[in-house]
C-alpha cells in the first residue's frame, strides 16, 4: 500500500515513513500544503496521512480542496488538538478517520488498513484468493493453510492484486506502488517479483495480460 | 449594639437631668425658704402682723391673724415663730406642732414625725423672735420625681419606637451590602464575572467597582495562565509523538542501522522538546513579570556573552560581530529581559545564517529612537511571513534548525514587558534585520565610557 503523509515535523514525518515502512507500507513524506498537492497530482496513493496544521495553511483546506476535485482517497487526519469540534470540523471536511497526537504506530498502520480495505469495498481484514490467504496486519500468506514466506514487495505486488480480484494492474501501477519516490526503481523489478511470487504459489496464480499487466488468474471460489 | 449605644445615651442624659434638675430645684427652694422667713420676719417686725405674744399658742390656727396675709403655699411651706426663751408664738396651718429646728439662723435639716424637713430660720433681735420656715424633703423629691418621670415615660414610649426604626433603616442602609456579600458567598471559585454596578446604594458602588477590576484582572490572568496551558500541552504533542515514533521503530525493527538511526532521532526529539519546554517556560514567566524599574544592560558585553553561549551549539561556521557603536552604550532595561530578548534574535539569526556567515549586531539613531539591530544573511521572509512572524509557533517555510515557532514571540513579549518594541525586516542585501527600538533617552553611555553612539 502506497501511503503519502503530509505533517511538518521533521522527526514526526521521519517515524512515520521509517515505521510505517516497517509494516509494510510504501510512504511518501512532504512537510507542507504544497508538497502535498504535488505529490498527490504525480502519484497515485491508497491513503493520505494529513497533519491539521502546516507552514503554508490547514491540512483541512487541502483536504477540501481534495474532496471537491472529487478524489475518494481514504484520509486520516492527525492533530494534537483534542477539541471535538475539530474532529468534527475534521470528519465534516471530508476525513475518514481521526488520530491524536501522541499516537500509536501501531495504531496508524492498522487504521490505514482499515480505511483502504473500506475504500475497497471489503468486509474482511484477510484477503483471500482461491486458497491463498493473505493477512494485511501480520504480513501473512499462506496457501492451503501453509504458510508461505515472501519478501515485502513480494507481498505488496500481492497485496495489490488481491485488493481487487481480477483487476489488471499495469506494471507502472505495481511500481508506483512498491516503490516511494526517495528510491530507485530497478527496470524489471516487477517481473522478478512476480516471477518469485509465481514460484511460491504455483505458476498458474498470476496471469500476464500481454501489453497491459498483470491479474490474478481463475475463478474466486 | 447601636440601640445599646442610644439606650445608654438615654440613660445618661436621664442621669445627668436628674442631678441638674435636682440642685437646681434644692436652689430655687432654698432660695424660696430664705424670702419667706425675711419676709415673715419683717412683717413681724413692721407690726403688719401681731403674734400674740403672751398667749400660747393658738389653738385654732385659723384666729390667727397672720392667716390673712396669706401665707405662702401651705402645702409646700410651714412657718413657726418661736421666742427666744422656746415659746412656740405662731405657726402655720401645715406647721407641724414640734419644733421644726433648735438653731439660731440659717438652713438645717430636722426630723420631725418621722418626716425629713429642711428649714431656715431667722431671728429677730427686737422682738425676741425666731422665724422657721421649712419644707418637706419628700415635697422636694417629688419635684423632682415629677421632672423626671415626665422624662422616662415618653422616653420609654418613645424607645421602642426609636429602636425600630434605627433597625429598620440600619437594616435597609446594609441590605446592599448584604445582598453583595450573599452574592459573593455563593459564587463558584471559577465564575469571575462581574457584580452588577446599578446597586440601589450609592455608597458602595466604587466597592462593587473596585471589585469588578479585581475580577476582571484575576480573570484575565487566568485567561492567559489557560491559553498557555491549552497551547503547551498542544505543541508538546507533536514532538512527543515524534519521539514515540522513533522509540517503537527501535523496538520494532531488527536491523541494527534503522535502530541506530531511530535512537539518533530520539535523542534529537529529547533536545528539541527540552529546548521547548524552556521557551514555553520562558513565555510563561514573561508574561508574569511585574515591570520593575531601574536596571541597566551593557549592550556590548550582553551581546557577547550570548554569541560565546550560542555559537557553542552552532559550531563556528557563522560569526558574530559586535559593532563599535554598541561599546559603552548602556541601555535602561531589566537586564533578564533584555537578554531573552536579544538571545531569541541571536538564536533566530544564527540558525539561519549560511555557514560562512556573519551575524551583525549593531547600533543606529533614528526618529527619536535608539534601534539596536541583529542583521542575518540568511533568506530572510516573504511579506505574509513576515507579518506572522511573532505569532506564537509561527513557522516559517524556510526551517532550519530546531525552531519551535517561540524564539520572535518570546523576544516581542520580553521587549514589550521592558518597554521597547520589536521591528522585523528584510535587508535590502538579503537576510533579515530584527531592531530593537527603544526611546532615545533610555540609551547613555555606561559608566566610565564615552558615548559610543554618537
Amino acid at each position: 500500500m502506497r501511503v503519502l503523509v503530509v505533517e511538518d515535523d521533521e522527526l514526526l514525518l521521519n517515524g512515520l515513513q521509517v515505521g510505517l515502512g516497517l509494516g509494510g507500507f510504501t510512504v511518501d513524506a512532504v512537510a507542507s500544503c504544497e508538497e502535498a498537492e504535488a505529490a498527490l497530482a504525480a502519484a497515485r496513493f491508497d491513503a493520505l496521512v494529513l497533519d491539521l496544521m502546516l507552514p503554508d495553511g490547514s491540512g483541512l483546506e487541502l483536504l477540501a480542496g481534495l474532496r471537491a476535485g472529487g478524489s475518494t482517497l481514504p484520509v486520516l487526519l492527525l492533530t494534537a488538538r483534542d477539541a471535538v469540534s475539530e474532529r468534527i470540523a475534521g470528519l465534516d471536511a471530508g476525513a475518514d478517520d481521526y488520530l491524536g497526537k501522541p499516537f500509536d504506530l501501531d495504531e496508524v498502520a492498522a487504521r490505514l488498513r482499515a480505511l483502504v480495505r473500506r475504500a475497497a469495498g471489503q468486509a474482511s481484514a484477510m484477503l483471500s484468493w482461491q486458497d491463498i490467504r493473505l493477512d494485511p496486519a501480520r504480513q501473512a500468506v499462506s496457501r492451503g493453510g501453509e504458510p508461505v514466506r515472501l519478501s515485502r514487495r513480494e507481498f505488496s505486488i500481492l497485496h495489490a492484486l488481491m485488493e481487487r480480484p481480477g483487476a489488471i494492474l499495469s506494471r507502472s501501477r505495481l511500481e508506483e506502488r512498491l516503490y516511494g519516490w526517495q528510491e530507485d526503481v530497478e527496470s524489471n523489478a516487477v517481473e522478478v517479483h512476480i516471477h518469485h511470487l509465481r514460484n511460491k504459489l504455483g505458476s498458474r496464480v498470476i496471469e500476464t495480460v500481454r501489453g497491459i499487466g498483470y491479474r490474478l488468474a481463475g475463478e474466486n471460489r | 449594639m447601636l440601640l445599646a449605644a442610644t439606650g445608654l445615651v438615654w440613660l445618661s442624659a436621664i442621669g445627668w437631668i436628674y442631678l441638674g434638675t435636682r440642685s437646681e430645684v434644692e436652689r430655687v427652694l432654698d432660695a424660696r425658704l430664705m424670702e419667706s422667713a425675711r419676709m415673715v420676719s419683717s412683717l413681724v417686725a413692721s407690726r403688719e402682723v401681731a403674734p400674740h405674744l403672751e398667749a400660747g399658742p393658738a389653738a385654732d390656727g385659723s384666729e390667727l391673724p397672720w392667716k390673712r396675709l396669706g401665707a405662702p403655699d401651705r402645702q409646700q411651706l410651714s412657718c413657726q415663730i418661736w421666742t427666744f426663751d422656746g415659746v412656740l408664738v405662731a405657726r402655720s396651718d401645715s406647721a407641724p406642732a414640734g419644733p421644726l429646728g433648735e438653731h439660731r439662723a440659717g438652713f438645717t435639716e430636722t426630723v420631725v414625725d418621722g418626716k425629713l424637713w429642711r428649714v431656715f430660720a431667722v431671728e429677730n433681735e427686737q422682738l425676741g423672735l425666731r422665724v422657721l420656715v421649712g419644707d418637706q424633703m419628700s415635697v422636694r423629691d417629688g419635684l423632682v420625681g415629677d421632672v423626671i418621670k415626665g422624662l422616662v415615660l415618653p422616653a420609654s414610649l418613645v424607645m421602642p419606637l426609636l429602636a425600630a426604626l434605627i433597625w429598620l433603616s440600619v437594616g435597609r442602609g446594609l441590605a446592599p451590602l448584604d445582598r453583595v456579600a450573599a452574592s459573593l458567598r455563593e459564587r463558584s471559585a471559577a465564575d469571575l464575572s462581574p457584580l452588577p454596578e446599578h446597586a440601589p446604594a450609592a455608597e458602595i458602588r466604587p466597592l462593587i467597582r473596585s471589585l469588578n477590576g479585581l475580577f476582571a484582572r484575576v480573570a484575565g490572568a487566568r485567561e492567559r495562565e489557560r491559553n498557555f496551558t491549552a497551547y503547551a500541552a498542544h505543541e508538546l504533542r507533536t514532538p512527543l509523538a515524534g519521539l514515540k515514533t522513533q522509540v517503537q521503530i527501535a523496538l520494532a525493527s531488527d536491523e541494527e542501522a534503522v535502530r541506530r538511526k531511530a535512537l539518533e532521532q530520539v535523542v534529537r526529539a529529547v533536545d528539541r522538546t527540552s529546548r521547548l519546554v524552556r521557551q514555553l517556560l520562558d513565555t510563561a514567566e514573561t508574561e508574569a513579570r511585574q515591570p520593575e524599574p531601574g536596571g541597566e544592560v551593557r549592550l556590548a558585553d550582553a551581546f557577547a556573552m550570548l554569541a560565546a553561549d550560542l555559537q557553542g551549539a552552532r559550531g563556528t561556521a557563522v560569526r558574530v560581530t559586535v559593532e563599535p557603536a554598541l561599546v559603552g552604550a548602556g541601555l535602561a532595561m531589566q537586564p533578564a529581559l533584555f537578554l531573552l530578548a536579544a538571545r531569541n534574535l541571536l538564536e533566530n539569526a544564527l540558525a539561519h545564517s549560511p555557514d560562512g556567515g556573519t551575524v551583525r549586531c549593531g547600533l543606529r539613531l533614528a526618529g527619536g529612537q535608539a534601534r539596536i539591530t541583529i542583521e542575518d544573511e540568511g533568506r530572510g521572509m516573504d511579506e505574509a511571513e513576515l507579518a506572522r512572524a511573532t505569532e506564537r509557533f509561527f513557522r516559517g517555510r524556510h526551517r532550519a534548525g530546531p525552531g519551535s515557532g517561540l524564539g520572535l514571540s518570546i523576544a516581542e513579549l520580553a521587549l514589550e514587558r521592558g518597554g521597547a518594541s520589536l521591528r522585523l525586516a528584510n535587508r535590502r542585501e538579503g537576510g533579515l534585520r530584527a531592531e530593537i527600538r527603544v526611546p532615545h533617552h533610555r540609551l547613555h553611555a555606561a559608566p566610565g565610557q564615552e558615548h559610543a553612539a554618537d
